[in-house]
């Protein structure tokens, strides 16, 4: 069964490459552009994982991975947030609200998918 | 309950799995391309050394290491699987054994030693690829010692512990053992946290930050302890060192076991479970020590006596609330004495499986091919007596390799297969378990025999004897006629030895023989050596038990056909004569006969005699006790029984008196 992956950027750019690198991977891809669509996407379906930006407008990711871990669906759902080097204080404020793992921004194709293979493992 | 020693547990695993490993070799040996059997051994010799380093066997784990690394070549198919590597393995096998058992001992030469059989067999294979890299060359395999547990809340978060132990797989050889001592009980247990930490033992060539990467994401709230151990192998230096080409064996870099994870011993230090649902069938048994069964045994044959007591006591009273009661509890002291024989029954395919190895080992030292064909090792026998017969078994077993079964040449001479064949049966017949030794070979030659008895002063020149008499002769002291002695056998030690042990088990020997086409011993022995059913019986003033599985049948026996008999002691059953023994006469009890005396028949197989007792009381269930060793050469009796008023009865030995009964027959025939 392949394995259903939410993409959560306000970037397009970001949407797209994570959309052909995790495709190209095999994965069942879904996007949404900020945490409330997040949200309403994530109620709309179910998901094995969520790879999300943090900085973004209407929700950011951090209240989005807070809310996702409220909900009682998706209470386990494992959460890779991107995020930058220098930004320590951010990375462990989303592991508080319930991130699972980061990936370091600017990121390439194969690192994502490596991290996506490691959190949902075999 | 205590938890019991650890190191005992690992014994009993480590000597099944040697046993699981010899039969998948011997299997190979049968069919050299199994793949599942060489499947099984490598597993085995995984798990056997994955426990020995786990329980401080490290000389264990140090040399099986380099047979599973042979094996694992085989596995992956860089070098067939040979004759002479079986051969090498098995010997490497028995080696592991001393291991297990004397592990402080001075094996270092032995190792060595076997270890460079093992090379050459591997080397003779003719695989150069993997001697190219030897274990000198590439990186250094290192056990770490990993300890982790994830925050309670990181299921909630996404993190599934099972990739992270995948993972560690992915590194390495892993030993996974889960801790859950800090699971709490269900009430207060909340679903999604996480309460189980783990141990893991890691043998990698890889650095120890792979280890931290698995962890990356959890590193900062888990607690992760990692310790390095030496690395496990370190004879390997040694060999490599002396013999540079022979670097074959350890030439395979750390295999990564995935498939098929080291699953903890069933009863590890610490409440422990696999990691992975793979539970095994033999974790549902509960392993008992084999003398606590005794003990158990003896306290339902005290219960059983203390019964058939409150059974006389109740049946002499008119107390019909106490006789209700009392037939409740003979009820279930029958039926727990009907559990606990089933406790104590074991299948005899363990004691035939040692026999491949035995067989495989006398076909090369004798240079015959044989072939072992065993059949019935789902036949169930009391524990006592499966170990009890295993000497002479051996011995039997040996015999026929040695003495019955033709060199090649010989057999295809006589127009037979080349390959000497020896079934190994077993087979249950109402209260006894047959087991028979037969072999295809040349049978027993019945002039030798009696050429040798003659000689030896056993039997008088021209006696007359039946065939049985004669093959019995076999089992006398110091009888061989094998015109040779070998390593084996031929010292005509043995036989009488397994016709004392048999005789002791209350068994009987049978022989049969065809010259040119084989032959076959049969053993019959009792299924059971502690409580049977017997048939009570009273002769003048004394009281004796028969085994109710030899009575055929309850005649009387008037005074007038007494008298007529006139000591012919003959009476007619169906138009058949049975002799009967007077056991008023033989016991010299010095009472008068009853008036209506009864005649019992027994019988062992074919042979039937009558035994002519005062009366017959009944059903008892007998607890068999055996007699004091003053007492042990009286052949009448086999044992004696506590009855319910506290006397001893004794037990009348069945195959003594059909022996006796046939012969005063023969003596009377001859005398016409």
């Amino acid at each position: 069964m392949t394995a259903s992956i939410l993409t959560v950027d306000d970037s397009a750019s970001i949407r797209l490459t994570t959309r052909v690198a995790l495709s190209n991977a095999g994965y069942q891809i879904t996007e949404a552009v900020d945490g409330l669509d997040g949200i309403a996407k994530l109620n709309a379906g179910q998901f094995d994982l969520v790879v999300t930006d943090l900085n973004m407008p209407n929700m950011d990711g951090l209240t989005m991975i807070r809310e996702l871990r409220k909900l009682p669906a998706h209470m386990g759902v494992p959460v890779i947030f991107l995020t930058t080097e220098s930004d320590n204080d951010l990375k462990q404020q989303a592991k508080a609200a319930g991130a699972t793992g980061w990936l370091t921004k600017p990121f390439d194709p194969e690192s994502l998918v490596k991290i996506v293979k490691k959190v949902l493992g075999r | 309950m205590s938890f019991p020693d650890p190191i005992a547990v690992f014994r009993t695993e480590a000597a099944e799995l040697l046993e699981q490993v010899e039969a998948g070799l011997l299997d190979l040996n049968v069919n050299l391309g199994d793949k599942d059997q060489i499947d099984a051994v490598f597993r085995g010799l995984h798990t056997l050394k994955g426990s020995g380093a786990m329980f401080g066997f490290e000389a264990l784990a140090a040399f099986t290491h380099h047979c599973e690394t042979a094996f694992d070549r085989v596995r992956k198919g860089e070098v067939p699987a040979t004759q002479a590597l079986v051969t090498a393995v098995l010997g490497a096998k028995d080696h592991m054994r001393a291991l297990v058992e004397t592990p402080a001992g001075d094996h270092e030469a032995t190792s060595e030693a076997l270890l460079a059989t093992l090379r050459n067999a591997v080397e003779g294979s003719g695989s150069g690829s993997g001697a190219t890299s030897s274990a000198a060359s590439g990186p250094a395999q290192i056990l770490y010692k990993i300890h982790f547990g994830l925050p309670q809340n990181s299921m909630a978060n996404g993190t599934n512990p099972l990739p992270l132990l995948d993972e560690l797989r992915d590194l390495g050889e892993c030993r996974i053992v889960a801790d859950r001592s800090a699971i709490p009980s269900l009430d207060v247990l909340f679903p999604t946290d996480l309460h189980i930490s783990w141990d893991v033992e890691l043998l990698t060539t890889q650095p120890r930050s792979a280890i931290d990467d698995v962890f990356i994401f959890v590193m900062d709230d888990m607690e992760l302890e990692i310790t390095t151990v030496e690395a496990p192998a370190p004879v390997a230096a040694a060999p490599v060192k002396s013999a540079p080409a022979g670097a074959a064996v350890e030439a395979a870099p750390a295999p990564a076991v995935t498939q098929q994870q080291a699953v903890a011993p069933a009863a590890a230090p610490a409440p422990a479970v696999p990691t992975e649902a793979k539970q095994n069938k033999a974790s549902e048994n509960v392993r008992v020590p084999a003398e606590k069964l005794d003990e158990l045994m003896d306290r339902v044959g005290e219960l059983v006596i203390a019964q058939s007591r409150l059974s006389q006591l109740a049946g002499g009273s008119g107390d019909l609330q106490l006789r209700a009661v009392s037939e409740d509890v003979e009820r279930l002291s029958g039926e727990l004495r009907d559990t606990m024989m089933v406790l104590r029954m074991v299948p005899v395919a363990h004691l035939f499986s040692r026999f491949r190895r035995l067989v495989h080992d006398l076909a090369h030292e004798t240079g015959k091919t044989i072939e072992l064909v065993t059949e019935g090792e789902s036949t169930e026998v009391d524990k006592s007596v499966i170990e009890r017969l295993a000497d002479p078994l051996v011995h039997l077993v040996r015999n026929s390799c040695d003495h019955g079964l033709e060199t090649p040449e010989e057999r295809i001479a006589a127009g037979k297969p080349a390959a000497g064949r020896i079934f190994l049966s077993a087979r249950q017949q109402a209260g006894e378990v047959i087991i028979t030794i037969k072999d295809d070979g040349r049978g027993i030659n019945k002039e030798r025999v009696r050429a040798k008895a003659e000689s030896s002063g056993l039997i008088a020149a021209n006696a007359s004897l039946s065939e049985q008499e004669l093959y019995q002769l076999i089992f006398q002291p110091g009888f061989s006629t094998a015109s040779q002695v070998t390593n084996l056998s031929g010292r005509g030690v043995g036989m009488d030895v397994v016709k004392r042990t048999i005789d002791a088990l209350r068994g009987t020997i049978n022989v049969a023989s065809h010259t040119g086409t084989g032959s076959e011993i049969s053993l019959a022995i009792p299924l059971t050596l502690a409580i049977i059913d017997g048939l009570l019986v009273r002769v003048g003033a004394g009281r004796y038990v028969l085994p109710l599985s030899a009575v055929e049948e309850c005649l009387e026996l008037s005074i007038e056909d007494d008298m007529r008999s006139r000591g012919r002691s003959f009476i007619s059953l169906r138009d058949s004569l049975v002799p009967f023994i007077r056991l008023r006469d033989l016991f010299r009890t010095g009472t008068k006969p009853d008036p209506f005396q009864k005649v019992v028949v027994i019988s062992t197989g074919s042979e039937r005699v009558g035994l002519v007792v005062d009366q017959i009381i009944g059903d008892h269930q007998t607890v068999i006790k055996a007699m004091s060793k003053l007492h042990h050469d009286v052949a009448t009796f086999s044992g004696a029984t506590i009855l319910g008023d506290g006397d001893v009865a004794l037990i009348l030995d069945v195959g003594h008196l059909v022996a006796e009964g046939q012969q005063q027959e023969a003596h009377l025939r001859a005398a016409g």
